[in-house]
């Protein structure tokens, strides 16, 4: 018999009501130590890691990543083999194989609650049990429990849980160790990092690599995870039948966070400076050859190099022969900038945010590619600063990276150009009076009318184009 | 943008007034002006004309005796945070970073000091063996103080801010009163510890003037550790914080904060100085919180980690064992034994926390007057009817005890 204690989602700032269940750090059956870290979670102030309060084996978790669930809810059970409460660290209980360990112990709801709580109930986070108002009041009977629950008992029941998931059972181990195929051989990863992705059907070679040697982290594969959980999640159960009502088939979304900012500066920008578009088409092949030689170049060993890159290089140079499109107008001004703080629209897990790489003019290539891996890395974990948001002056959307031609982007507030970068792939395009198939893509450049006029935008588009045909003018 | 049509967490600070802050940012962590440093990053020991004979005093035991404390502090201070993330403390207040800083000027100071604390100097209140369990009784919520400061002369933690620093000076007065009516008294001082963000309160200003005036025995002991919860330090102050004790007439000395040989020689200058009736002395500890203000608070919402990581390559921890192993003074086993000591340390701290029980309400009422008062008797008479209401074994003193022996599960 296995003792099981349950861990109630604390407080962990001063009055905070209720936390998002961020990710896990364990799953069922992991063995885990005192302050192992087991969840991370977003309260209000912060994003925190929960540190194991017990030792022992994961029996349960009782809520999943991404529900929003109040403080003192249980949120995991840990069973363990010793008896007292405080295991030191490092004493391991019994490692016992798959997830049998756990037995199926009533959780809440219980004939006898008093097995869930730990030597010592927590100080906070304890819900009902902690609370005062849990205290009867007598009302003349003696009669202990089952008398009819007075109002105060009432009015404070503890809450059910919200939902009682069973994540998947890690797969038994025997799975198939031959079957990893030879594709993802190539793809630098450490062991923990290939089981995970191998448990979550993740083929590797998909997952874009941030770690110093250029393997596949940890983090890498959790927020590509997120990102495709999220675009998976119920495509098959979309469609409602008609037989429901239309308000039942309708989802509401509140509008918080990211979401409002960036529709509130959206709107700003869209209704306040005049955006006059233009697009380019590019033969783009010699920069795609200068990525594969810059890939293959021992300089750029371990760095993730993609025409991105060469773009973000064309912009900065192009922007120094025409300066008007790094500014910014204020009314009374236009201030042109003689620093380029490059901004990048990056897609995250929380919305759409556009942090900048500071006074990117002054960094080598290489260098900017390693500020545009570290930028998009940070933006993917949802750690970028808030300065780093601040002070941009021109900004790249690449709308390229998810299959998209070209289109009309809104500018940055506080900037006066944007630049689309569409999709790069094969066409058939005429050279020398021959149809060839070359590597080809279209720029499409947005502009505040009020400060970069037509023929401005079009010689700024130009020399962006210009490299990207020929990124060897970059050495001029 | 403007801050009003940006109500997420994510973009606070984006405020044009925030560029200031920005730009001063920039330049956090570049020491302006002389700082006394003996022991440099790399773990080089240099020369002073004043306080190096404070330092070749020192025996290897001491020396090494720095090191342990700081890496128990360091370790205790995991373990409390640890214990706020679970549930078991209502807010801990971390202190990673700031060992030099307070391991040094502790370890400084003499029994017959009276050292006047913020709510983060737990490697003074470990240097004055204080049971580092029993500073979290006030951080679990069931003491409003924790330890009897008569017993180690270290007071108990002040939370409204900088109001210790006048306590500090008061019983500094004190203490010249009491010298002079029994000049066999020892010679003693006080130490009044503040930060930065404290150095902005009128109550810092008036303690000086009056030590200042009086001649008062204090230390005024300030650890800038550069953030005041969000607000960094060249906000709080147009100069270097230690160039104000010119203005008050006493010697200032900024010393480096992660050095800890360097604070304690400036400590035992600047307390012998005081004990020896030549008046207060400012001391400007320079270093750095590593971690959040408290655990309610999440700095990477206010600083960049480029900062962060500056000041973990100046860690005091690191630049003493370099010394330490340069010197022959320390082996691979002392360093283990340190690790195993600071998990005992962790475990006994953890035991201890979760073994403590509420206290009796009935002691808030009994200490509100030395003696008898009819209005406090009369409204422990209304409690203890309110908590008659409430079933029997639900009351609040079993409540406690449910805590440490009902669930021994």
């Amino acid at each position: 018999m296995s003792d099981l204690f349950t861990f109630k989602l604390p407080d962990v700032g001063e009055g905070l009501t209720e936390a998002e269940i961020v990710s896990w750090k364990v799953k069922l059956g992991d063995l885990v130590a005192v302050n192992d870290v087991l969840v991370e979670i977003e309260t209000a102030k912060s994003i925190v890691e929960l540190p194991s309060p017990y030792a022992g084996l994961v029996a349960q978790l009782h809520v999943a990543e991404g529900d929003t669930v109040l403080v003192g809810t249980p949120i995991i059970s840990i069973g363990s083999e010793t008896p007292a409460a405080a295991v030191p660290t490092g004493t391991p209980a019994p490692v016992v194989t798959g997830t049998s360990a756990a037995e199926p112990a009533p959780l809440y709801g219980s004939p006898a609650p008093e097995q869930e709580e730990p030597a010592a109930g927590p100080l906070v986070g304890s819900g009902p049990k902690a609370d005062p108002v849990r205290r009867r009041v007598r009302l003349g009977s003696a009669a202990p429990v089952p008398s009819p629950p007075s109002a105060v008992s009432a009015g404070v029941r503890p809450k059910a849980p919200a939902a009682h998931i069973q994540p998947p059972a890690a797969p038994a181990a025997a799975a198939t160790p031959a079957a990893a195929s030879a594709s993802d051989a190539r793809v630098l990863a450490k062991p923990p990092v290939r089981k995970a992705a191998k448990d979550l059907g993740i083929n590797l070679a998909d997952v874009s690599p941030t770690g110093r040697s250029g393997e596949v982290t940890k983090k890498d594969l959790l927020s590509y995870q997120e990102q495709r959980a999220a675009e998976q999640a119920g495509a098959g159960s979309f469609w409602q039948p008609a037989a429901r009502t239309d308000e039942d088939r309708i989802e509401r979304i509140k509008v918080k966070g990211v979401r409002r900012a960036t529709a509130n500066a959206m709107v700003q920008s869209a209704f306040s400076a005049p955006h006059v578009s233009i697009f380019v088409d590019v033969d783009a092949s010699r920069t795609m050859e200068f990525v594969k030689r810059l890939k293959a170049s021992r300089d750029f060993e371990g760095i993730r190099v993609s025409p991105l890159l060469i773009l973000a290089k064309a912009v900065i140079w192009a922007a120094a022969r025409n300066p008007s499109v790094n500014a910014t107008w204020t009314g009374d001004e236009i201030i042109v900038k003689h620093f380029m703080n490059l901004g990048i629209a990056a897609a995250t897990p929380r919305g759409l945010m556009v942090p900048n790489i500071k006074d990117a003019q002054d960094l080598s290539l290489k260098e900017l590619a390693i500020a545009l891996n570290s930028l998009a890395a940070k933006a993917r974990e949802g750690k970028t600063q808030p300065a780093e948001m601040q002070g941009g002056s021109l900004t790249i959307t690449n709308i390229g990276s998810l299959g998209i031609d070209t289109g009309t982007p809104i500018i940055n507030p506080g900037e006066v150009a944007i630049v689309a970068f569409g999709t790069i792939k094969q066409k058939p395009w005429v050279l020398d009076g021959e149809v060839i198939p070359r590597w080809i893509t279209t720029l499409g450049g947005s502009f505040d009318h009020r400060v970069v006029d037509g023929d401005l935008s079009a010689r700024f588009m130009a020399d962006v184009a210009a490299i990207l045909e020929e990124p060897a003018l970059l050495l001029d | 943008m403007g801050a009003a049509q940006l109500p997420t967490t994510e973009f606070e600070g984006m405020e044009p007034d925030d560029r200031a802050e920005a730009a001063a940012e920039a330049t956090a962590g570049l020491p302006a002006g002389d700082m006394v440093q003996l022991l440099d990053e790399r773990g080089v020991l240099h020369r002073h004309a004043e306080y190096s004979a404070f330092i070749d005093a020192l025996q290897p035991d001491q020396l090494r005796r720095f090191y342990s404390d700081m890496a128990a502090v360091r370790r205790f201070d995991q373990e409390a945070t640890a214990l706020q993330r679970q549930g078991e403390l209502a807010l801990w207040v971390p202190l990673t970073g700031q060992e030099g800083a307070q391991i040094g000027v502790g370890t400084a100071t003499e029994p017959q000091d009276y050292l006047f604390p913020t709510y983060r100097e737990h490697g003074v209140a470990l240097t004055r063996g204080v049971d580092l369990a029993q500073l979290l009784r006030l951080f679990r919520g069931i003491s409003n103080g924790g330890w009897n400061p008569k017993d180690t002369n270290f007071h108990l933690y002040t939370l409204v801010l900088a109001v210790q620093t006048l306590h500090a000076v008061g019983y500094a007065m004190g203490i010249q009163r009491d010298r002079a009516a029994d000049p066999a008294l020892p010679p003693a001082a006080t130490v009044a510890f503040f930060g930065d963000g404290a150095s902005s309160e009128g109550d810092v200003h008036e303690a000086m003037v009056f030590a200042a005036s009086y001649q008062a025995p204090t230390v005024f002991f300030c650890q800038n550790n550069h953030w005041a919860i969000s607000v960094p330090f060249e906000v709080q102050s147009k100069i270097p914080l230690v160039n104000r004790a010119d203005g008050y007439g006493m010697p200032g000395i900024r010393v480096d904060g992660n050095d800890v040989l360097g604070v304690y020689a400036v400590s035992q200058w600047a307390l012998e100085h005081a004990r020896s009736g030549e008046g207060p002395v400012l001391i400007e500890a320079f270093t750095y919180r590593l971690g959040a203000h408290t655990t309610a608070d999440d700095p990477t919402k206010y600083r960049l980690a480029v900062e962060e990581d500056k000041w973990r390559a100046k860690d005091p921890l690191v630049r003493l064992e370099k010394f330490l192993r340069a010197q022959n003074l320390a082996d691979d086993d002392f360093f283990a034994q340190v690790r195993a000591d600071g998990d005992e340390l962790a475990a006994y701290v953890r035991k201890a926390t979760l073994a403590m029980t509420l206290p009796d309400i009935r002691s808030a009422f009994a200490n509100v007057y030395a003696q008898a008062h009819p209005l406090v008797t009369e409204e422990l008479e209304w409690f203890e009817r309110y908590e008659a209401r409430f079933a029997a074994g639900d009351s609040a003193g079993t409540t406690a005890s449910d805590r440490t022996e009902g669930g021994a599960a």
